[in-house]
């Protein structure tokens, strides 16, 4: 059986991530650890991940898991999820200006304040809530999924510099911003999946059947 | 077409039955809070809230094991409410699956509280509960204060301001009730709703009063409302969140259909 290892670096309800996994495919073994050796024996790697990033990254520091995801990143297939996309990239301005894993090209910003929508309404910031993605129509990872589904998001800050060949999805609040990108065997999404109801676990599925490649 | 507002059934729990008052008094029974979760979930809720409302220690477990039933099953955001006072309850609560807490009574006693939760497990989780209360006699200006204790009590606290102060403290979202609305069905508080969302940045979910789909849209245009929580015209299945869903879309708003 094929196995996925949810890293858990002390961050968040890991919860929600495993029973979604396990719902989106009885045909891999979900497996959540701290552990170094579990991680890099399982098959696919699922780095989850909510709150602030720095956080995370002192978690990840603490943990000696930073390093474990540097090596995950250099052969086998691994999603990235909401802070846990973020951390993959090179920095982050939140708490002041953070330096992340620096795996992925691209920086993380704020929505800046004041934002409104067409009519004039104000946007609030956390981001919150199902949000249309729009897919490349390219990616694996958006297998029979239709254009412009709705996921749920919650963040204040975004990706940003990420190379436009890097993005496979993006959705707009109201300026468009990547949402979802992929990089040879790392794919990353800034929205939850595991709280995205159908499409969500679609979505964690074709995680789950990719080969890391195609 | 961008970010869709929300549709949230609240289920108010006690000893692990689904419960709905009039004002707080008048208890009806609704059901079985897992099997009513996957209703709502089947039909399209966009998050759903549970709110403990008895809150006695031996009730907190019942609703840990409620939280990790429907969290197995029901790949939507969770909420849950009610006896929120540390942060030991706080992480039971996320550990047990819930996405979001709301704190209400001891944001009140203890403010620093908020900001403690916010630091340790982000503002995305910590939803602040405000029930309000209109309190202005004829001629002054328009006046809502905070009250606890299912709106027996009062505080003083200027609704405005609390809600302000909340946000500045890492509150990541404002529940608002208002409790001269809430378990009538005569619609929102459109003026105390418009006057909260318009002062703070983050997402205000409106509840208290709905009793027609029409009360959902105007929480939305007029009470500028990010989100409606709504209780008994769902679990009395009066309607369909579907059907709510439809008639919002059909009144001009975006919503997950």
């Amino acid at each position: 059986m094929a196995s996925v290892a949810v890293i858990d670096y002390g961050m968040g309800n890991l919860h929600s991530i495993a029973k979604a996994l396990k719902t989106a495919s009885a045909h891999s073994d979900v497996i959540v650890s701290a552990d170094k050796d579990t991680i890099l024996s399982a098959d696919r790697v699922v780095f989850p991940g909510v709150g602030a990033i720095r956080d995370c990254m002192n978690a990840l520091h603490n943990t000696g898991l930073g390093e474990t995801i540097k090596q995950v990143a250099n052969d086998k297939p691994l999603l990235g999820i909401c802070i846990g996309m973020q951390a993959l990239l090179q920095h982050s301005e939140e708490n002041g200006g953070i330096d992340c894993l620096g795996i992925l090209p691209g920086n993380v910003v704020r929505f800046p304040k004041g934002l409104e929508d067409s009519n004039n309404n104000k946007l609030k910031i956390p981001h919150m809530g199902w949000n249309e993605v729009n897919n490349t129509n390219k990616d694996p990872l958006f297998n029979k999924i239709d254009q412009n589904e709705r996921f749920y998001f919650v963040h204040s800050y975004f990706a940003t510099n990420v190379g436009s060949e890097n993005v496979i999805a993006t959705t707009k609040y109201p300026r468009k911003f990547p949402c979802a990108l992929r990089f040879k065997n790392i794919v990353a999404v800034q929205f939850h999946p595991e709280k995205s109801q159908h499409a969500g676990l679609q979505l964690l599925t074709n995680f789950l059947n990719w080969d890391g490649q195609s | 077409m961008g970010l869709a507002k929300r549709i949230i059934p609240c289920l108010d729990v006690d000893n692990g039955r689904v419960v709905k008052g009039v004002q707080f008094v008048d208890i009806r029974d609704a059901g079985d809070p897992v099997e009513i979760a996957r209703r709502y979930d089947k039909e399209g809720a966009d998050e759903i809230t549970f709110l403990d409302i008895t809150a006695s220690s031996d009730d907190r477990e019942t609703m840990v094991h409620l939280v990790e039933q429907v969290a197995g099953e029901v790949f939507i955001p969770l909420t849950v409410g009610g006896g929120i006072r540390t942060l030991e309850d706080i992480n039971r609560m996320l550990k047990a699956g819930a996405d979001k807490v709301g704190i209400n009574t001891a944001a009140i006693f203890n403010p620093e509280f908020v900001k403690q939760a916010a630091e340790r497990f982000g503002s995305q989780c910590i939803v602040v509960a405000i029930d309000a209360k209109y309190v202005s006699t004829k001629d002054q200006p328009k006046r809502w204060e905070i009250f606890t204790h299912g709106g027996r009590k009062e505080t003083g606290l200027d609704a405005i301001e609390w809600a302000i102060k909340m946000v500045s403290y890492g509150a990541g979202e404002i529940l608002l009730t208002s409790m001269d609305r809430d378990g009538t069905k005569i619609g929102f508080d459109l003026e105390l709703t418009r006057a909260i969302s318009e002062a703070v940045e983050v997402p205000v979910i409106a509840s208290g009063g709905v009793g027609t789909l029409d009360h959902l849209v105007e929480g939305v245009t007029q009470g500028k409302a990010d989100a409606v929580l709504a209780a008994s015209i769902f679990h009395f299945a009066e309607f369909t969140i579907g059907e709510a869903k439809q008639y919002m879309q059909n009144h001009g708003i975006e919503v997950r259909l």
